[in-house]
């Protein structure tokens, strides 16, 4: 179709070759980190491990899960991207139904969603909000993870936008066959909109498992701490191993502090890197659906 | 009974909505009123209605503050360049990938590209410490293999700003070049067929069909991000700062948070946060207006 010229072909080659090495730029820190994690503390000290392990072995992994609150964060991190996900996407659900109607319909439609759209445009700021935690006693439970964030506008907002989108004779006919709303939100509206709703439940669950901040400053005691707080702890302090205690000698010459590091940087990463491909056609048609159509 | 059956309706309806607005009254309304401690001298014990009123001391006590000022300059400077990049990076990456006629090579491009996006502050933090480091990083290695001296990038003040803009700019290209490629296929083809017969070449064609194709995506986005000018990015920087690099990194959240959670002077870091939640507020609501007025852009 177009003319293949010889200045089209060198353009052709030179934007792959950038394109692909753009890729690379983009896995590179992740294998240098799963290469590290591999290899044995001198190696990496020595500067030999780039992409490659050196010394193959496991044993940075088996100190991560045997010592310290690894495990502990991992289960904390699961629970609460359990309860998350499903109250934040069921409360989505609900509250985008009301908000899909028209004015006519549901007069108080824009008063609920003025309620909503001032959260996006306005926030109390870091300490009040600290404040509405502590108050009400959510302080140190899984509950100040999962219930502060539980409405979130934007997916509202995309599933109403996707909810708008259905026709209309779908809910009149039910309702007129005597369903209520409750039926057509859950028996008609739901079954259809499952590419939607897979979007926003792949974003509440990366967002719970991403999420380190709220862990650090409600929970008290670090057993309590989501996995991304952990390891934001653990990033930080350059001394996590030696806090650890462990005390077998031959394990130390095979981990040191970025070995262990590395092996739970990749730990933590893994469950992403394993789900995001798969959801990506989802993910981009949802993604499209909210902002595209707006 | 007609509007009896109606008033039921909206019962159910006003009912789906109790728990989202019970819950953004706690955690969203009772914050907002909560902002009343910046005009206090806040005590714990004797909470927010009891504790003494101060009126704008708190701000002028911010104002005067030595690091106000050059925390402000950096706020605005890191989150503009952010704006900046991340809006043209990625119109550019998705005309590159628009070109590419092999579609396995364009999936493998668009998923690895959008990997670091869906990753957390915290792991890439940690990856980044660890291959930018001066002494052992691969980074430096690859530096001082072609004969110049290592870079201490997450050290130095003059490299740290420009450290957190690019790796935001790597963190998100991919992730926003989905939208101008979704964008991209909903451009006419015959609009590529007619510049053909005209004897358009491919970077005409670019110029004249490709652009103004996605120019209302690039408008639209565009005016979105003017809400994010006071939002540098509290995760990456946190995550990425030492006290050795402040005066080129600290930002209104960092300073928020050391004040408010660190030093526990909760009034004063909440006359910051009042502060940077108004001119916020300005510049989302503007944002929207500008969306709606040029690109017909409705939230709700």
């Amino acid at each position: 179709m177009y003319k293949r010229s010889k200045s089209r072909m060198l353009f052709m080659i030179c934007n792959y070759v950038f394109l692909i090495a753009l890729s690379i730029v983009c896995l590179l820190p992740m294998l240098n980190v799963l290469a590290v994690s591999f290899s044995s503390s001198g190696a990496v000290s020595a500067g030999q491990v780039n992409f490659w392990p050196v010394d193959f072995n496991l044993h940075s992994y088996a100190v991560v899960m045997k010592y310290g609150t690894f495990m502990h964060s991992l289960f904390n991190s699961a629970e609460r991207l359990v309860l998350g996900s499903v109250l934040s996407l069921f409360i989505c659900v609900l509250t985008a139904y009301p908000l899909s109607k028209e004015n006519d319909k549901f007069p108080w439609r824009s008063i609920y969603a003025w309620i909503f759209v001032i959260t996006i445009l306005f926030n109390g700021g870091l300490i009040p909000s600290y404040l509405a935690v502590k108050q009400t006693g959510l302080l140190d439970t899984i509950w100040a993870l999962v219930l502060p964030g539980a409405v979130n506008v934007f997916n509202v907002i995309l599933v109403l936008n996707f909810f708008r989108g259905l026709p209309k004779e779908l809910e009149e006919s039910a309702l007129m066959d005597g369903a209520n709303h409750l039926t057509v939100l859950f028996r008609i509206y739901l079954p259809v909109s499952l590419p939607s709703l897979a979007t926003v439940a792949l974003l509440t669950m990366v967002f719970h498992w991403n999420s380190w901040f709220d862990g650090l400053i409600y929970m008290k005691s670090p057993e309590h701490y989501p996995l991304a707080t952990y390891l934001q702890a653990v990033t930080i302090d350059a001394n996590s191993l030696k806090n650890m205690k462990m005390q077998d000698p031959d394990t130390l010459k095979f981990v040191s502090d970025r070995t262990g590091r590395a092996a739970q940087i990749f730990l933590t990463a893994l469950p992403i890197l394993l789900v995001y491909p798969f959801l990506q056609k989802y993910f981009v048609k949802g993604l499209v659906l909210g902002s595209v159509k707006g | 009974m007609r509007y009896l059956r109606s008033f039921k309706e909206h019962t159910i309806l006003h009912l789906m909505l109790l728990p989202a607005i019970i819950l953004v009254l706690v955690y969203c309304y009772y914050p907002m009123a909560g902002i009343v401690i910046a005009f206090e001298k806040f005590s714990g014990f004797k909470g927010m209605l009891h504790s003494p009123w101060v009126g704008f001391d708190n701000f002028t006590y911010v104002f005067k503050m030595p690091e106000f000022l050059p925390v402000l300059r950096n706020t605005v400077w890191i989150a503009v360049m952010k704006m900046i990049g991340n809006l043209i990076v990625p119109i550019l990456i998705a005309l590159l990938l628009n070109e590419v006629v092999h579609t396995f090579i364009k999936k493998g491009v668009q998923t690895l590209i959008y990997l670091p996006h869906f990753l957390s502050w915290v792991i890439l933090a940690g990856i980044l410490k660890d291959i930018l480091s001066p002494s052992s990083g691969v980074v430096n290695q690859v530096i001082t293999f072609f004969g110049f001296n290592p870079v201490f990038f997450l050290g130095d003040n003059q490299w740290f700003r420009f450290v957190l803009v690019a790796t935001d700019i790597w963190k998100e290209f991919g992730f926003n070049t989905i939208v101008y490629l979704a964008a991209l296929t909903a451009i006419n083809p015959s609009l590529y067929e007619a510049a053909l017969m005209d004897g358009a070449s491919r970077w005409k064609q670019t110029l004249n069909v490709t652009l103004p194709g996605i120019l209302p995506i690039i408008i639209l986005l565009g005016t979105l991000s003017l809400g994010n000018v006071l939002n540098a990015g509290f995760d990456q920087i946190f995550n990425l700062y030492t006290p050795a690099t402040y005066s080129s990194g600290d930002v209104l959240d960092t300073l928020i948070y050391r004040i408010g959670i660190v030093d526990a002077q909760y009034s004063v870091s909440t006359a910051i946060g009042l502060f940077k939640s108004l001119i916020s507020l300005f510049f989302i609501s503007s944002s929207y207006y500008l969306a709606y007025r040029l690109a017909n852009y409705r939230i709700f």
